[in-house]
C-alpha cells in the first residue's frame, strides 16, 4: 500500500471568523513496510496530519492518494481507506466503552463486517500482539485494568481490525518507563514479525530514534527534515536545536564533543554506539 | 518540617481485602529542601504524597507538619494551607473560568479578604509569569500554563511546601521544562520548600535530594550522586539511571578513568575532555 | 480539537460601557422584570416602549448589533413557526388563501404581535447574557440566592452557583473531549449516520458511555485537588470579586422601574 500526499493543506474554521491555516502545502510519500517516526511541538500539525491519511479529515487543498486512487472522489474507497490505516489517537483508552474486553476489541472488525469465526481470530491474534492472555482477560471488563493493560487494549482494539497501516499518536504517553518500554517492545515486534508499515508519533526524540527508520520533522505545519536517524544526527543537529526539539543526551554530548575539535563520530543513537565510539578514541591515544 | 514517624497505611477494598501501600516510614522533610520521590509503578510514591496533606491518613503512625498533626481534624485546614499540592491532570484541577479566578479559589476557601486576595493574586502570577494571561479562559491555555496557574493557586495560599505529583507526566518536552524552572526558581528565590514525585530518573537527576520507595518502603536516600552509584539496586527496583549517567557507568565498567555517577552532560563532557 | 480554541464561554462579549459595569444583580432583576412586563403586556404600545428601551440600552452597550442578531439567529426558527402557527389556524376575516390554508387578517395581527413577544423575550436575555460575564452572572446569582436565607428558605445558593461555575468551565473541556471520541470511533469503523433511528440512537453508545466515564472521573480528580485547596462548601468563603451597588447602579434601575411601570399601567 502506497500513500502519497501531493501538496495537502488543512484550514481548520475555514471561511470562519477563527480560520487557521494547520498544514502548508504537505508532500508526503509512505512506502509499504517502511517504519516512520513523525515528531514536532504541539502545534505544529501532526495530530492533523494523521487524521488526513486515514481520511478523517479531507484535505482543503491538494490530493491524498492511496495506491494511486484519490481517495476522497469515492465514498466507498473512504471506507476502505479505515480497513486498511488503523489509527489511534492519543490516550486510546479514553474510547474503551464495552462490557467485556472481547467486546471492546472486536468493535472495529465488526463494524467493517467481520463476524463469526473470522472475528474471533482477529480479536485473538490482536490480543497476542499486545501479550494479552485471551482466555484470561476476554471475558474481563476494559475498565477493572492497570493504566498499561487498557492502553494496550485500546491499541488492540485498532490492530483486531487487520490494517497494512498502522498509525500511533504517542502510545507511550504519561505511562511510566517499565509500561513505556514494553509497549516499545511490543511495537518493534509487530513490526518484525507481520510486516505492517507504521507510524509513529511522539514528543520524545529518544524513543523515535530507537525505532524509527525514518524519521520526518515537522514544525509550523510544514515537514522540515525528513531523513534517517543517522543522517539527521550526523547534519541536522542545530536545525532541530533550532527548532526547539531536544535530542537525545547523549547524541547532543557527542555533538558538542565533536564541536570541540575531538575527533569523535556524532551521529550515535544507542548507549553502545556511544560507548564503543568513545572507547575506540581513547585507545586510539 | 514535615516528619513522618513509624507512618504504615493500608488500604482496603470493597472486599474487606487490604494492600499495605506503606510501610513504616520515618523521613524528615526539611525547610527549603529540594528533594526527589522515585519508585516504580505500585511503589507507593503517591500515597507517600498524599500523605503530606492529610489527604490520606496513617493506618499506624504520625505525620506532623509544622508541629501539626495530619490527624487532629481542627489543624487539617492549616496544614492544607502549609502544604500546596500540584496533580498530574492539569485540566482537572482548574475550577474556575478565568486564571485569575482560579488563583483566588484556595484563598477564597480560607476567607482571605478582598484586597489581601487581589494583591496575592498579582504577586502569584508574576512569580510564574502568567501575568499576561490572567483573564485567560483554561481551556485555552498549554497543558505547561495551566499547571502554572495550580502552582500559583498554591503560592497564594502562602504555601511553605509544594508536593508535586507526577506534574509533568502528561506534558509535552516544552511544559516539562517550564514547570522544572519554575519550581526550581520558586525554590531558590522564595525558599519554598518542594517536594516533586516523579518516575523519571533523568527529573531526579536534577534534584538535591532523591528518596527511593520500593514497596512501600524507603529503600535508598541521598543526593542524586549517591544514589546513582547503586546501580544493581536501582536495576532490582526496575528503575533505569538516565542515559549519561548509564553510558559513564558503561565507561567505567570498561576500565576508563571517569566517575560512574555522572549527572549531566556538562560533567560528562568535561570529564572525557581530559581522556581524549 | 480547534473549533473549540477559540469559542468563548457563554454569549458575553467585553466592552468598556456602562451597561457591562452596572451590577449582576441589578441586571438579573432588570432582565426577570422585562420578561414578566413582556409577558403582561396586550398593546402594541407596550411593545414599542419595551423595544425602544432594550434598543437603547444595547446600543449604549456598545455591542455590535450583528452580534445581537447573531444570538437570537438559533431561535428564530421559534418565532417563525409561532407566526406560521397563529396566521393558518386563527379564524376571522381571511385575506389570502394557499391552496388548503387559509391566512385572516385577525391571524396575521395576532401572529404578528405573539411573534414580537418571542422576540422581545429573547432580546432580553441575550441583552443580559451578551453584557454579564458568566462569572458575574453567577455570582449575582448566588447573591440573590442568599436573600432567600434572609427569609428562612434554605436554598443551597453557594453551592448552586459553584456547580454553575465548573459547568461554565468545563463545557469547552468536555466538547473537545466528545469531538476526540467521536473520531476515534469513525476510526474503528463506528457510523453515526445510516440505519434506522433506532440503530442511530444505539450508535450513540460508544461516545455516551466513555464521555460520561470521562466526565465521572474529572469530577473525581477535581473534588481531591478542591479539597486540597481548603474547599469544604459555603461556610466562611470570601469572594475575589466583591459586587457593590453604586449610585449609576440605583439611578439605571430607578428609571427601569418607572418605566416598566408605565407600561404595566397604561
Amino acid at each position: 500500500m502506497f500513500i502519497d500526499l501531493r501538496n495537502v493543506s488543512y484550514t481548520y474554521n475555514l471561511n470562519m471568523p477563527f480560520e487557521t491555516e494547520v498544514l502548508k502545502s504537505i508532500n508526503l510519500s509512505i512506502n509499504e513496510g517502511e517504519f516512520i517516526g513523525i515528531i514536532g511541538h504541539t502545534g505544529c500539525g501532526k495530530t492533523t496530519l494523521l487524521q488526513l491519511l486515514n481520511g478523517l479529515l479531507e484535505p482543503t487543498n491538494g490530493k491524498i492518494l492511496i495506491d494511486g486512487i484519490d481517495i476522497h472522489k469515492d465514498k466507498n474507497k473512504l471506507r476502505e481507506v479505515r480497513k486498511n490505516i488503523g489509527l489511534s489517537f492519543q490516550y486510546p483508552e479514553n474510547q474503551l466503552f464495552e462490557e467485556t474486553i472481547f467486546k471492546e476489541i472486536a468493535f472495529g472488525p465488526k463494524n467493517m463486517g467481520i463476524k463469526g469465526d473470522s472475528l474471533i481470530d482477529n480479536v485473538k491474534k490482536a490480543m497476542k500482539m499486545v501479550d494479552l492472555d485471551y482466555s484470561i482477560y476476554k471475558e474481563r471488563s476494559p475498565f477493572n485494568l492497570s493504566g498499561g493493560e487498557m492502553r494496550r487494549v485500546a491499541i488492540a482494539s485498532i490492530l483486531a481490525i487487520d490494517p497494512e497501516v498502522i498509525i500511533l499518536d504517542e502510545p507511550t504517553a504519561s505511562l511510566d518507563p517499565q509500561t513505556r518500554n514494553r509497549i516499545l517492545r511490543l511495537i518493534k515486534d509487530i513490526f518484525k514479525r507481520y510486516s505492517k508499515t507504521i507510524v509513529l508519533v511522539s514528543h520524545n526524540m529518544e524513543v523515535i530514534a530507537e525505532l524509527a527508520q525514518r524519521i520526518i520533522v515537522m514544525d509550523k505545519g510544514r515537514i522540515v527534515l525528513d531523513n534517517s536517524p543517522k543522517n539527521i544526527f550526523r547534519n541536522n543537529v542545530t536545525s532541530l536545536e533550532q527548532i526547539g526539539l531536544a535530542i537525545p543526551q547523549i547524541t547532543s554530548m557527542m555533538h558538542k564533543l565533536r564541536k570541540m575539535g575531538k575527533p569523535i563520530k556524532p551521529d550515535v543513537l544507542t548507549l553502545e554506539e556511544a560507548k564503543n565510539e568513545i572507547l575506540k578514541i581513547v585507545k586510539k591515544k | 518540617m514535615i516528619r513522618f514517624i513509624n507512618v504504615t497505611h493500608a488500604y482496603h477494598n470493597e472486599r474487606e481485602e487490604s494492600t499495605i501501600s506503606l510501610s513504616d516510614i520515618n523521613i524528615n522533610i526539611n525547610t527549603g529542601d529540594f528533594i526527589a520521590v522515585i519508585g516504580a509503578n505500585g511503589s507507593g510514591k503517591s500515597t507517600f504524597a498524599r500523605h503530606m496533606n492529610g489527604l490520606l491518613l496513617p493506618s499506624k503512625g504520625n505525620v506532623i507538619v509544622d508541629g501539626n498533626n495530619t490527624n487532629d481534624s481542627d489543624k487539617l485546614w492549616e496544614i492544607r494551607k502549609k502544604v500546596g499540592m500540584v496533580f498530574q491532570n492539569p485540566d482537572n484541577q482548574l475550577v474556575a473560568t478565568t486564571i485569575e479566578d482560579d488563583i483566588a479559589f484556595g484563598m477564597e476557601n480560607i476567607g482571605i479578604e478582598e484586597s489581601e486576595m487581589k494583591k496575592r493574586v498579582e504577586w502569584a502570577l508574576n512569580l510564574v509569569g502568567m501575568h499576561d494571561l490572567r483573564n485567560k479562559e483554561p481551556h485555552l491555555l498549554s497543558g505547561g500554563q495551566k499547571q502554572k496557574v495550580v502552582i500559583a493557586g498554591a503560592l497564594a495560599m502562602h504555601t511553605s511546601y509544594l508536593v508535586l505529583d507526577e506534574p509533568t507526566s502528561m506534558l509535552d518536552p516544552k511544559g516539562r521544562k517550564e514547570i522544572l524552572e519554575t519550581i526550581k526558581k520558586l525554590n531558590r528565590e522564595e525558599h519554598i520548600t518542594i517536594i516533586y514525585i516523579t518516575h523519571f530518573m533523568s527529573e531526579a537527576a536534577e534534584f538535591d535530594k532523591i528518596i527511593v520507595l520500593d514497596n512501600g518502603k524507603i529503600a535508598l536516600t541521598g543526593a542524586p550522586k549517591s544514589v546513582f552509584l547503586h546501580y544493581d539496586k536501582l536495576k532490582e527496583l526496575n528503575l533505569e539511571l538516565p542515559q549519561i549517567t548509564m553510558l559513564a557507568k558503561l565507561l567505567n565498567d570498561n576500565g576508563l578513568d571517569i566517575s560512574p555517577n555522572i549527572l549531566n552532560e556538562k560533567e560528562m563532557i568535561e570529564e572525557l575532555c581530559s581522556l581524549i | 480539537m480547534k473549533f473549540t480554541r477559540n469559542l468563548t464561554i457563554g454569549q458575553y462579549i467585553h466592552k468598556d460601557s456602562f451597561i457591562h459595569k452596572l451590577d449582576p444583580r441589578i441586571k438579573l432583576i432588570t432582565a426577570l422584570l422585562l420578561i414578566i412586563v413582556i409577558f403582561l403586556i396586550n398593546t402594541w404600545n407596550g411593545f414599542f416602549v419595551i423595544g425602544l428601551y432594550l434598543f437603547l440600552s444595547i446600543t449604549i452597550s456598545k455591542i455590535n448589533p450583528k452580534h445581537v442578531l447573531l444570538g437570537i439567529k438559533p431561535l428564530l426558527f421559534i418565532i417563525i413557526i409561532t407566526l406560521l402557527l397563529h396566521l393558518f389556524t386563527t379564524k376571522g376575516e381571511v385575506i389570502f388563501t394557499l391552496w388548503i390554508l387559509e391566512i385572516t387578517k385577525e391571524g396575521l395581527l395576532r401572529g404578528l404581535f405573539i411573534a414580537t413577544r418571542l422576540f422581545l423575550l429573547i432580546l432580553s436575555t441575550s441583552w443580559l447574557t451578551l453584557t454579564t460575564s458568566p462569572i458575574a452572572l453567577t455570582d449575582g446569582i448566588e447573591r440573590i440566592l442568599l436573600v432567600f436565607r434572609i427569609i428562612k428558605i434554605p436554598i443551597p445558593a453557594h453551592e448552586i452557583a459553584m456547580m454553575m461555575t465548573i459547568a461554565l468551565r468545563f463545557i469547552p473541556t468536555l466538547m473537545e473531549e466528545t469531538e476526540k471520541i467521536i473520531k476515534a470511533q469513525i476510526a474503528r469503523g463506528a457510523d453515526f449516520e445510516s440505519g434506522s433511528i433506532i440503530n442511530r440512537i444505539k450508535s450513540m453508545i460508544p461516545i455516551i458511555i466513555p464521555l460520561f466515564i470521562n466526565a465521572f472521573h474529572r469530577a473525581d480528580e477535581l473534588a481531591v485537588a478542591m479539597e486540597a485547596r481548603c474547599y469544604r462548601g459555603g461556610e466562611g468563603r470570601t469572594h475575589y470579586r466583591e459586587l457593590s451597588i453604586k449610585a449609576t447602579d440605583q439611578i439605571f434601575f430607578f428609571i427601569t422601574l418607572i418605566l416598566i411601570l408605565l407600561v404595566v399601567f397604561f
